[in-house]
């Protein structure tokens, strides 16, 4: 094990993948000479030079699409967008281009690629460049989408976007960047659409992920010190969603609560808490509780933004009014 | 102009002969595009076929002059005016007539329809329905040849109403910045549904919108088809060498409305005729052939008489084929079904 941050263990992934096969390459704005907006491909024009990792023009739109034509073509795109917030400018070409192609074509052609970047609410840069978007993608078919939250999950899931035949929404978080964990040092691989059990407990569980993992484990702590046992489940791939593993957690808990830092309309809680009821409903017993992002534009001032998002404290409360110990 | 050449039969066009056998090629497909797209027209009519269904009658010459100038490992895609343009390339017309109608024996096994036509064999990308989409995917197709260093020309089709799409000039821009293998082709039909080019465009003359990315245009009379076919192998020619992209604007006209549902009320009958009696690519090939002394007038009613005839035998063969599964409803979405992760009416508790 090797102690490295959740940006070195992109970074690792995406080189071994790079060195094991020619065909993947890294496109997007600040990726080559300035090393990444955020560092995660620092050193990699050095390794790979400029024809497999390309500084583009300030186009989502059109370096989205390229990569859908390469993939296509038989090549493996690793396309970064800066953060999220501007891959709005290129959803066509990722819904009605990536994501359908396959169907479209009657099977002929795919677009084996993955989209990747920073996303999640930032640090005080306001209502655009601070926000979650994974349940507009995570709601289309013929997209998988991805959420590390830890350096190990970061590089091990990575890995397994740039292998994985289908088009892959990687959604990294902005100030999880920094943080440092145990990352194996020999070459792993973690499946996608496969949730880890990050806390064992017996009395809630509590689905959450990406920032929000830490969030609910740290809320798991303070549970304890109350006598409460918390079960902290990560989905990590959010779409396909590992049901199976959050259904039996419930059947031992009979409650849960389901934490996103995204917004409660229509979003990711919203979807995991129907398929808790529509098949663990005898299961429960008390009705999941949702714990979400405000229905509010990020806004800058510092204590109004610690209110948009969840805190640890709001993740304590529901865990108890969902056990009945509140 | 005329002329034999090696004692061999055919027309010289602008210093390019073109052998008898090739001519009767080009003629015959022309032909066929047009009759087959009256077949749909008319299985749309019986609502056979449904949805959209954009006809190309008028611009055969771009069709076919696109495929006769590139190799068959060139990419090409475009959008959902894609029929005649999928025919050329030589995908079987049976599948091309099934897909409209939506059968199990569909190019994309019913799943596409008019607007999503595809065939990897044949190197053709689609069958876009979003106008100007398939830009940045020609894009990429062109970066992947640069990158594989393999030699392939990528022929991305747009529409004059399409060139006024923001996307467009993204993959310009990195198209001739990266000096990637591509030709831009403008089908300027002069309509973007019921919208002139006049009414949506600032600069009318299309080839020189590449001109702020240091894109060569060209400007080709698409409705001759020799000289459509001589100008466009020069503009390929100029990818290939590693010059980087060309824009070509191919001016054309289509004779029927946007779609089917379109009475194309906006211009006027005169206009109509005068580009489908003055200017109709098929009639002028003939013209030429006949003075040539390559065909006969009978010959060409005869050849019509067989198209039309093969071309009511594809619509019965394919109006024979059955629906699709219904087990098809789930396939092509992922590559690899995953298990459990996707509950389903009926599957659920
Ligand atoms: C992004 C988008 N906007 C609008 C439409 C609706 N639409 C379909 S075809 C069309 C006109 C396009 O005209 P042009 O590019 O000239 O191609 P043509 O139909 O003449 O071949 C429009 C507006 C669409 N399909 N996609
Ligand atoms: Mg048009």
């Amino acid at each position: 094990m090797s102690k490295i941050t959740y940006r070195e263990a992109l970074n690792q992934a995406m080189v071994e993948e790079m060195r094991r096969d020619d065909r993947v390459f890294l496109m997007g704005e600040e990726v080559a000479e300035y090393n990444g907006a955020y560092k995660v491909s620092q050193g990699m024009l050095e390794k790979f030079g400029p024809k497999r990792v390309i500084d583009t023009p300030i186009t989502e739109l059109g370096f989205a699409g390229l990569g859908v034509g390469a993939a296509m073509a038989g090549l493996r795109p690793v396309i970064e967008f800066m953060t999220w917030n501007f891959a709005i400018l290129a959803l066509d070409q990722i819904v009605n281009a990536a994501a359908k192609m396959k169907y479209m074509s009657g099977g002929q052609y795919s677009c084996p690629m993955v989209f990747r970047g920073a996303g999640g609410s930032a640090a005080r840069v306001g209502a655009q460049h601070s926000q979650s978007l994974e349940n507009w993608l995570a709601n289309v078919p013929g997209l998988k989408v991805v959420m590390p939250s830890n350096p190990a999950d970061a590089k091990g899931l990575l890995k397994a976007a740039i292998r994985d035949n289908d088009t892959v929404v990687f959604i990294e978080n902005e100030i999880n960047y920094g943080d440092v964990g145990e990352v194996p040092d020999d070459e792993y691989i973690i499946p996608l659409g496969v949730a880890d059990v990050k806390r064992v407990g017996s009395d809630v569980t509590i689905v959450a992920h990406s920032r929000m993992t830490g969030f609910a484990l740290a809320a798991a702590k303070i549970l304890a010190e109350q006598g409460i046992e918390a079960e902290v489940i990560d989905p990590r791939t959010i779409r396909p969603l590992d049901e199976n593993t959050i259904l039996a957690s419930v059947a031992k808990t009979h409650c849960a609560v389901v934490v996103e830092e995204g917004w409660r309309f229509a979003g990711i809680g919203a979807e995991i808490s129907a398929r808790i009821m529509e098949r663990g409903f005898d299961d429960l017993d008390s009705p999941v509780i949702r714990v979400t992002g405000k229905d509010v534009p990020m806004p800058y001032a510092a204590n109004l933004e610690a209110l948009a998002v969840p805190s640890v404290t709001d993740i304590v409360e529901a865990a108890r009014v969902a056990c009945g110990r509140a | 102009m005329p002329a034999k050449q090696n004692q061999e039969a055919g027309i010289t066009h602008d210093g390019l002969f073109y052998p008898e056998a090739r001519l009767h090629e080009m003629h015959d497909m022309m032909l066929f595009i047009r009759r087959f797209e009256e077949k749909a027209g008319q299985l749309y009519g019986l609502k056979k076929i449904g949805g959209f269904c954009h006809l190309c009658n008028g611009q055969e010459a771009v069709c076919v002059g696109l495929h006769q100038a590139s190799e068959p490992s060139d990419y090409m895609m475009t959008s959902y005016r894609d029929h005649g343009h999928i025919l050329a390339r030589g995908t079987d017309a049976t599948a091309v007539m099934a897909e409209l109608l939506g059968k199990a024996g569909g190019v994309v096994k019913g799943k596409g329809g008019s607007m999503h036509m595809f065939d990897i064999e044949k190197n053709f990308a689609g069958g876009n329905g979003i106008v100007g989409e398939q830009v940045p995917i020609g894009l990429g197709f062109g970066f992947s040849s640069w990158y594989k260093d393999d030699g392939r020309v990528t022929i991305c089709i747009m529409g004059d109403g399409g060139i006024n799409q923001g996307a467009v000039y993204e993959s310009f821009n990195m198209a001739a910045l990266w000096k990637l293998p591509i030709v831009f082709v403008v089908e300027n039909n002069q309509y973007a549904m019921g919208t002139s080019l006049e009414r949506a465009s600032a600069e009318t003359q299309l080839f020189k919108r590449g001109i702020s990315f240091k894109i060569p245009g060209m400007k080709i009379d698409g409705m001759d088809v020799l000289e459509f076919e001589k100008k466009m192998r020069e503009a390929i020619e100029h990818a290939r060498s590693g010059k980087g992209p060309m824009l070509v604007e191919a001016m054309t006209y289509r004779y029927r409305g946007h779609s089917m549902s379109d009475p194309a009320t906006y211009r006027t009958r005169a206009e109509v005729d005068e580009w489908r009696s003055g200017r109709d690519p098929i009639a002028r090939l003939q013209a030429q052939m006949i003075e040539a002394g390559l065909a006969t007038e009978e010959h060409f009613k005869q050849v019509d008489k067989d198209i039309k005839k093969e071309v009511a035998a594809i619509g019965k063969a394919a109006e024979a084929q059955p629906e699709p599964d219904a087990s098809e409803l789930w396939t092509d979405i992922y590559s690899d079904p995953i298990e459990n992760a996707y509950p389903y009416p009926g599957k659920v508790n």
